[in-house]
């Protein structure tokens, strides 16, 4: 491999790197809304049990 | 639905004219006067002119913003100047090679053109800085849209300094004469474009519905707290 070919490979190289960091950043912050989803379902499972227990707890006269 | 349906098609567009780019330089490009070093060039050029558009669209946006106050456009201003921070990463980097190899130097303080792409960077840079110190709300985003708007002059500057500039050291492919460059290396040049402008494009969208869908989120969890 000629010095030329290793600069043109470095810097190609360059280019592909970041652009896999970048998607690697989209890719984890997708895990993270992934989990904000599953634990924004399960508060919306929960929350008509709570407010049937509420219902139950209230005295009535 | 039609949102994800053009963003997969955008993806597959961008994923084709990426490869036929990669193939069109080493296999179909010929090599000139400058060396194998000047393929660099097929994917600098395009990716410094990407930039000048992330930049400008970025601005457009935040004119937007400003103008109509169109729900949205403050959020599309800030990913536009985030991909051109990226891409103007790649530009230094890739021109830093591509000097090594040509100047001997990684960085050469006389060049007009590259000082003045250092500015615009910078000054881009510096606009997350302003963004994330103040609190978010309607003053973050009329400040940021107006830095953004004030920074849109620094690319014509930064376009034209090569042409008005006295320095020679800086190759010039497009000039009052027209391109200078053959037919193979002229249509590489443009399906590299096409490729990295339909990347960007890409990745816009892909971090425009990431952070659409990080605010529906923090509305939902705020309505269920």
């Amino acid at each position: 491999m000629t010095t030329a070919e290793k600069y043109v490979t470095a810097a190609y190289l360059a280019v592909f790197v970041v652009v896999l960091v970048y998607l690697l950043i989209i890719g984890l912050k997708l895990m993270r809304l992934e989990r904000e989803v599953a634990d924004l379902e399960q508060r919306a499972r929960q929350r008509p049990e709570q407010d049937a227990e509420k219902r139950k707890a209230v005295a009535v006269g | 639905m039609l949102r994800a349906n053009r963003l997969s098609a955008l993806a597959a567009l961008a994923l084709g004219l990426m490869g036929a780019a990669i193939a069109m330089v080493f296999f179909y490009a010929p090599v000139d006067e400058d060396g194998f070093n000047q393929k660099i060039f097929y994917f600098h050029v395009p990716i410094a002119l990407t930039a000048y558009a992330c930049f400008g669209w970025g601005a457009w946006k935040a004119f937007v913003h400003l103008w109509k106050r169109t729900p949205g456009s403050d959020l599309e201003s800030y990913v536009a100047i985030h991909q051109g921070v990226i891409l103007g990463v790649l530009v230094l980097v890739t021109g830093s090679i591509w000097a090594r190899y040509r100047w001997g130097h990684w960085w050469v303080w006389s060049s007009d053109q590259l000082v003045l792409f250092l500015v615009l960077f910078l000054f881009y840079a510096a606009y997350f800085m302003l963004r994330f110190s103040i609190e978010p709300g309607p003053r973050r985003e009329n400040m940021a849209a107006v830095y953004a708007i004030f920074g849109v002059v620094l690319i014509p500057i930064s376009w034209l300094a090569i042409h008005i500039s006295r320095d020679i050291i800086h190759p010039v492919v497009f000039t009052s004469k027209g391109p200078q460059l053959g037919g193979s290396q002229l249509l590489t040049f443009g399906v590299c474009w096409a490729a990295i402008l339909s990347l960007a494009a890409c990745l816009y969208n892909v971090e425009l519905a990431g952070k659409r869908l990080d605010a529906r989120l923090k509305r939902l969890r705020e309505s269920l707290a």
